[in-house]
């Protein structure tokens, strides 16, 4: 197996493993906007990472929890409605990100490659940067997991028994915006959000407990990877877009399979 | 058993620059059940929110014994459709709470049988006992319940409130409680404070079922309980607001008494 493959496959397996119990996460908090928003702001990062010319990885990421803290601020003053301020800010920072890279003079980019990702193309240092990021990322999930479950239940009641809530969110904002900001280089900040919505939704139906949904979203997740790189491997097809199109064939056999009684 | 279990003291809260609750003094007692009654828009939520620190108070003061541990029910529960949640999982969530705890809870509010089932395919009166349960879970001094009845029918309702007595009667907790129904809770209940933004009068459930603050609020449906000879100290408007009326009380059109 060539090298630029097996990177690929490790990139893409390991972020298919944490996506599952955290896109879970944002399934039952409906934070699925929230998401697509983070990631539409994430080229804004590449921008500046660009101009600023600092590590591009590290730019995304900062730029994904600015962002996220940036919304949570927002939502609490209660001017607008969610939805609108996420769409603002969603389209307003892709649109700028796009409106800094045109002017950065005597760069050019692929942005064909942030948008839609390019996983084919992901080279050792960036395996370490995304094994190290998603490796945090899960360890916390599974420090945490028990406590994000009390408070995705009800948040008053998980307060009253003496959890830090608000702490706790931003922790999970906070681990969607480094995933993000990982999940860039393997399918875009286009289709970033999928990833963590697909696998869980079609893990859900044949679910009976939050752990089989997550986990069942990882193996789910893990297998759109493999299929989606079989099919760019043998047919050409960009790797990215061709993940998405197996998770979401997986979530149609599953919506056909009926429920268990 | 003299000291109370909670003290408010004078609590002020203005929200949107209105005001929600004025000069509201409450006390619990351990072993006492206490049921703050009061029309919609009363402030009784905000009430008890305050005691269980989700906001707060702009003046006044909130003392509570020390190391006081709260069991709070909440009014309702949504959970997303998408989380798949069973009983025991959801109250498994409870920090700290071993499995045979769960099952003991569970059948102490007669819900046992549920233990298995989805929490989104129990119906509503099953779920007020769920929630009751987590909020044993915690080993309460202080019950807080926030329209524990919410969604269940008559017998039902009385059911849960008899529950609720035994509970108290089983731990000797003391009990705070929000409803919107004094008829049904009298039998249950040692103390009544009827709020409306300002506390309007409180004692036992008979003598505040007697009193004219407490007829005058709640009109036609309190007068089956009302006697016809008192005096009225002040009155409300359309909109609660207490009305001076120097000679007494003024007769609104649901007043049934001479």
């Amino acid at each position: 197996m060539p090298d630029f493959l097996l990177y690929a496959l490790l990139a893409g397996l390991s972020l298919a493993l944490v996506a599952g119990p955290l896109g879970s996460f944002v399934v039952w908090r409906r934070m699925a906007y929230f998401g697509d928003t983070l990631s539409h702001s994430a080229l804004l990062g590449i921008a500046l990472g660009i101009l600023l010319d600092i590590n591009l990885t590290v730019a995304v990421t900062a730029g994904c929890i600015l962002l996220a803290v940036l919304l949570v601020a927002l939502q609490h003053r209660q001017w607008l409605a969610s939805d609108t301020l996420l769409g603002i800010l969603a389209h307003s920072t892709l649109s700028l990100g796009l409106v800094v890279l045109a002017l950065t003079d005597g760069i050019r980019i692929d942005l064909m490659a942030y948008l839609f990702g390019d996983l084919l193309a992901i080279g050792v240092a960036d395996l370490y940067w995304m094994l190290g990021g998603l490796g945090i990322v899960m360890t916390l999930l599974g420090l945490l997991w028990r406590r994000l479950l009390s408070v995705t239940v009800h948040e008053e009641l998980a307060r009253v028994e003496g959890l830090p809530v608000t702490a706790i969110r931003l922790a999970l904002m906070l681990l969607i915006a480094i995933v993000i900001a990982v999940a860039m280089k393997i399918v875009g900040v286009l289709l970033i959000t999928s990833l963590l919505i697909i696998p869980p939704a079609a893990a859900q139906r044949h679910a009976r407990t939050p752990e089989q949904m997550a986990i069942g979203a990882s193996l789910l997740g893990c297998l759109a990877v493999l299929g989606g790189l079989y099919m760019s491997w043998n047919l050409d097809t960009p790797a990215g877009p061709s993940i998405v199109v197996c998770a979401a064939g997986f979530f149609m056999l599953a919506m056909s399979i009926p429920r268990r009684a | 058993m003299n000291e109370p279990l909670l003290d408010l003291e004078r609590i002020s809260l203005r929200l949107h620059g209105s005001s929600v609750l004025d000069q509201v003094s409450l006390r619990v007692m351990p072993g006492e059940i206490v049921t703050l009654i009061g029309p919609n828009g009363a402030g009784k939520t905000s009430l008890v929110r305050i005691v269980l620190g989700l906001l707060k108070s702009d003046s006044g003061k909130v003392w509570k014994q020390p190391r006081l541990r709260v069991g709070y029910m909440p009014q309702k529960l949504h959970i997303d459709a998408t989380l798949p949640l069973t009983v025991d999982r959801f109250l498994m969530l409870s920090p700290g709470v071993k499995r045979a705890a769960v099952l003991e809870a569970l059948v102490e509010v007669g819900a046992d049988h549920l233990l298995k089932r989805p929490l989104q395919q129990v119906s509503g009166g099953e779920l007020q006992r769920i929630l009751l349960a987590r909020a044993l879970l915690r080993k309460p001094h202080l019950l807080v319940l926030d329209e524990p009845v919410q969604g269940v029918d008559v017998n039902g309702q009385i059911e849960l409130y008899q529950l609720i007595t035994r509970l108290r009667d089983r731990y000797g907790c003391g009990v705070l409680m929000v409803s919107h129904d004094l008829h049904l809770v009298m039998a249950t209940t040692n103390t009544v404070v009827c709020l409306n933004r300002h506390v309007c009068c409180s004692g036992h459930p008979e003598q505040v079922s007697l009193d004219p603050a407490f007829v005058a609020l709640f009109g036609e449906q309190a007068s089956a309980l009302a006697v016809y000879n008192h005096h009225h100290d002040h009155a409300h408007d359309l909109h609660g607001e207490v009305v001076d009326t120097p000679e007494g009380h003024q007769h609104g059109p649901n007043c049934n008494h001479a």
